[in-house]
């Protein structure tokens, strides 16, 4: 890698690390109160994590799957451009259902959001 | 983003609005332990359903005043009015049942998806309409919906095959039993779930999407997103009841030999 690369690659990767780890050195007693105070969770670094990285892998699989059923809907227009109303209304459904399981996934997250207040 | 005031909200300005909230919080029992997510009280979105329905019966009136006179109904008129409109809807509906339920069936369910698509799609779209909020993004709405679909299901199954329609719980053969019937019982339940929490989960994403951008910068960029949430609001009342077509059709469906 060039040398510019790998410095942006480890200080992120140490600014990632930091992040993950910091929400541990809450669990210390006297340091919830004073988070309790400012009126969040006492673990809420943990809650705000949990809720992001949820809906960003809900949304990367709902992403590939939605892809496919559009690229297989494309394909047969493709082959056959006067089937395309009967195969729109299948591509319409199958990527509604595809997208309500990343949607379930959202409920969860916004459940989550609204816990990191206390 | 969180939820926003409604025009309704100015209707807390009159007493008798006031006494009739809090009588009908009362009743409904949100003082006593049953709360189940700590929500806010409105009757907000029962408001909003009633100006829903009350459009639809209008709407199905002038349908109805064009089917009664001859010379009225025949000749199609030059513009989109609010007969043409619910003409239009009730025909595409048609299609709609038949294609997914068979042409024996569709008159018969015809009242019932057709009610349900359009109850759905109006109520979705007065997420649209700025300072007004959908009944169909809180749970409270879409549950009764759904628990309603779940049990016309089960009803329709019974009137058609009679009790023998739970035999087709235990799947193919008796030695499966303890194996298809947990299965099967946690299926079931889990499809009005589904159905509620699809469309809440759409319709609140979709409004909070807009909202956000409308917050942003009010002028000309909300129009892409109101678009898309035109067709949201569309797609999702079709999923839902294409989803009750294909739940209704599996219960009452008989076996092909």
């Amino acid at each position: 890698m060039k040398r510019s690369s790998k410095i942006i690659f480890s200080s992120l990767t140490s600014l990632l690390v930091l992040v993950l780890f910091s929400g541990l050195a809450f669990a210390q007693g006297g340091e919830a109160e004073a988070i309790k105070a400012q009126g969040l969770a006492s673990n809420y670094g943990l809650i705000a994590l949990a809720a992001g990285l949820g809906i960003a892998i809900a949304a990367l699989g709902g992403g590939i799957g939605q892809g496919r059923a559009a690229a297989a809907a494309l394909d047969g227009i493709a082959r056959n451009p006067g089937a395309a109303d009967q195969i729109r209304g299948p591509m319409i459904l199958g990527l509604a259902l595809i997208e309500s399981l990343v949607i379930y996934a959202l409920i969860i997250s916004l459940l989550l959001v609204l816990k990191v207040g206390a | 983003m969180g939820e926003h005031g409604t025009w309704f909200d100015y209707l807390n300005r009159f007493a008798w609005w006031q006494k009739f909230d809090h009588w009908a919080q009362e009743m409904l029992g949100r003082k006593s332990g049953l709360k189940m997510f700590a929500t806010g009280w409105t009757l907000t979105h029962v408001l909003i359903t009633l100006v829903v329905v009350a459009f639809i019966t209008w709407g199905a009136l002038a349908f109805l005043g064009g089917t009664k006179s001859a010379d009225k109904g025949l000749v199609p008129p030059r513009k989109m009015n609010l007969r043409n409109f619910f003409e239009v809807l009730a025909e595409s509906l048609y299609g709609l049942v038949e294609g997914a339920m068979g042409e024996k069936n569709a008159p018969r369910f015809l009242p019932l998806i057709g009610a349900l698509f359009m109850f759905i799609l109006f109520n979705n779209l007065f997420a649209l309409i700025p300072g007004f909020s959908a009944p169909t993004d809180t749970l409270k709405t879409n549950v009764g919906i759904a628990l309603g679909v779940f049990f016309l299901t089960h009803i329709y199954g019974v009137r058609e095959h009679g009790l023998a329609y739970f035999k087709h719980f235990l799947g193919p053969s008796p030695a499966l039993i303890p194996l298809m019937l947990p299965i099967e019982i946690i299926s079931h339940l889990a499809r009005p779930l589904s159905l509620a929490v699809r469309l809440m989960g759409n319709m609140m994403a979709d409004h909070k999407v807009v909202m956000s951008f409308f917050a942003l910068v009010p002028v000309l960029v909300p129009l892409p997103f109101l678009l898309l949430g035109l067709l949201v609001c569309g797609i999702q009342a079709l999923v839902f009841c294409t989803l009750a077509m294909v739940y209704i059709g599996m219960a009452i469906e008989h076996e092909e030999h």
